[in-house]
């Protein structure tokens, strides 16, 4: 933790865990019976707890969203840049929740879990879950944490499509929403961005059809492939130019296939990092879970129709660099919203830093994202 | 009260209260706001501007980020009981086209210029031989985001041409005076021209 970060950072945080033995149907048609849900909270919920704020976390993010675990801690949660005291989601002001999803690799239960059945981890027997099953499962956690309605619910990319979903699954349970770099359903570009990555995993030797714990082993290739191949998704042309261009690592080309360009460090750099931290198995249900998201199916395709059961006030960010999830499928929800005449705002930020825009401190995000946080704060209890 | 432009408060006497209205062009939100605190009026503006927009949403606004001149195609027919263009329409693209479209998603069409044909602009050009420059047009014409100007003669013959039947008119000064002059000759001595229509009933 670095010390001069003292100011703006939550500092040091502890995570916590719930566990939940009330059964939980899924989408897919399993039960989980009972599970655990990791969570973090920074900042003090007030006397009406009228304060409270959700974050929910993308594809590879975790509960983690702000501060450090040890003095030791190189790095500080996903959302650091955002989340703090004086920061735009201000823990001064507000009490913010980052959970851990079900399916998880991070604490809350998941394939890396314990199977109660058969005392050994969950692996590829864990069950599918959806946005919809996430939400539930964490409408019980903010049950149990004693919030009868969230300030705001917040979230990007995957994080966005679980505010879309609590606004329509629990409309009353939620003042503002607040959906970044999202999208109402994957393209089939998406798709088929996340079946390779699947691809690399499963045909991975090492993945022993998801059983790879029992052999003391990970998918690691297919991982890494995955990994890169997402993390070049969430980047954009322009950004990469800028970033390595053909940059060489050493001056000359060696003619070999060791590293020789600077954007392929970095790729094996991201890889290198994502692999010692994140489950094969639980990569793999993440890319499921976006997949399967499109709550607008149960009503003919129509998105207006099913955000017709949605109150809350909406705020809707997109980034002109994202192509993973561009403006244009923001476009659609914030029709989707004022065909209902919801009320909404809607804030298209110039950016060429791709998809992963929505978790860097740039200076007109904050602006927006900044004012209409003031604006929700002015409607709590002081 | 005090709004800071003219044509604000004359737009605030033509929309019914408790109406929906589109502002095209809201910049800071001021009118929205006006408008939905005084007269219970809700809706959403559309701008592009970086920093209106923070403003907007500042002021607790609903808006919406769009560059105008793509249309209102994300907007369904009569969605709106007004449509408020104000001071934009010079700086659109394609009026006519957005002038159509104003009448596609709203029942009644509200838009505000700078009138070409004002008398300050008649000299500077007729007689002085350069480009206006003055309250109402201020800048010069090569940094000017108005691209399309106007008299209140021009605008009506487009609204013939367009079908669209104007309901009512004013002409306005920078200080919002109207006096009998603004009256008898508001294509000579109005600053600011202000028509309220709607599509010719078939």
């Amino acid at each position: 933790m670095p010390e001069v970060q003292a100011q703006d950072t939550v500092g040091l945080v502890k995570s916590s865990t719930l566990l939940f033995d009330q059964p939980l149907a899924l989408a897919c048609g399993e039960t989980l019976n009972a599970y655990r849900l990791v969570y973090e909270t920074y900042g003090e919920l007030n006397s009406t707890r009228d304060n409270a704020i959700l974050v929910c976390h993308a594809l590879s993010g975790t509960h983690h969203l702000a501060g450090y675990y040890s003095e030791d801690d190189p790095k500080p949660g996903w959302w650091e840049n955002l989340v703090g005291p004086g920061k735009v989601i201000d823990t001064n002001r507000f009490f913010v929740v980052g959970v851990n999803n079900l399916g998880g690799c991070h604490g809350s239960t998941g394939p890396t879990a314990t199977n109660p059945n058969t005392d050994k981890p969950y692996g590829p027997d864990f069950p599918m879950v959806t946005v919809a099953d996430w939400v539930e499962s964490q409408n019980r956690l903010t049950q149990k944490l004693g919030i009868e309605q969230w300030a705001a619910i917040i979230g990007g990319s995957l994080g966005g499509m679980q505010v879309l979903q609590w606004s329509i699954d629990y409309p009353d349970r939620l003042r503002h929403a607040i959906v970044i770099a999202a999208s109402p359903k994957l393209t089939a570009q998406n798709i088929a961005f996340n079946e390779v990555a699947r691809q690399a995993i499963r045909t991975d030797p090492d993945f022993h059809d998801g059983h790879y714990y029992e052999h003391n082993t990970i998918p690691e290739k297919g991982l890494r492939i995955a990994r890169m191949l997402g993390h070049l998704t969430y980047l954009s042309d322009d950004i990469m130019a800028e970033k390595f261009g053909r940059d060489l690592r050493q001056n000359a080309i060696n003619f070999d296939y060791g590293i020789e360009f600077q954007v392929e460090s970095y790729l094996r750099h991201q890889a290198d990092r994502f692999v010692g931290t994140f489950d094969a198995n639980t990569y793999l249900l993440m890319t499921k879970a976006l997949d399967y998201f499109d709550p607008a199916a149960e009503v003919g395709s129509d998105l207006s129709a099913v955000l017709a059961k949605a109150c809350a006030d909406f705020f809707v960010v997109s980034f002109t660099g994202d192509w993973r999830f561009s403006p244009q499928r923001s476009h659609e929800i914030v029709k989707a919203l004022h065909d209902n005449d919801l009320n909404v705002s809607y804030a298209e930020i110039e950016s060429h830093h791709g998809h992963d825009a929505f978790l860097l401190a740039l200076p007109q995000y904050l602006s927006v994202f900044g004012a209409y946080m003031d604006r929700i704060a002015s409607e709590c209890t002081k | 009260m005090s709004l800071s432009r003219s044509d604000f408060q004359v737009i605030c006497d033509w929309i019914t209260p408790y109406s929906r209205v589109l502002d095209l062009g809201c910049g800071n939100g001021e009118l929205l706001n006006e408008l939905s605190s005084n007269q219970g009026v809700s809706g959403y503006g559309i701008e592009i501007d970086d920093k209106n927009i923070s403003q907007c949403i500042k002021a607790g606004i609903n808006v919406i980020q769009r560059d105008l001149d793509m249309g209102l195609s994300d907007f369904d027919e009569e969605s709106f009981d007004f449509v408020i263009l104000s001071l934009t329409l010079q700086a659109s693209s394609y009026p006519h086209r957005l002038l159509g479209e104003m009448l596609r998603v709203g029942a009644e069409g509200i838009v505000t210029f700078p009138n070409f044909g004002n008398i300050t602009s008649r000299i500077q050009l007729g007689l002085g031989g350069r480009m206006p420059v003055n309250r109402t047009l201020p800048m010069e014409w090569y940094n000017t985001p108005n691209v399309h100007l106007c008299t209140l003669k021009d605008f009506e013959e487009l609204c013939e041409k367009l079908g669209i039947e104007i309901l009512e008119r004013r002409a306005v000064s920078h200080n919002n005076k109207t006096g009998p002059g603004l009256k008898l000759f508001p294509n000579l001595f109005g600053e600011i021209a202000l028509y309220r229509f709607r599509k010719k009933p078939s």
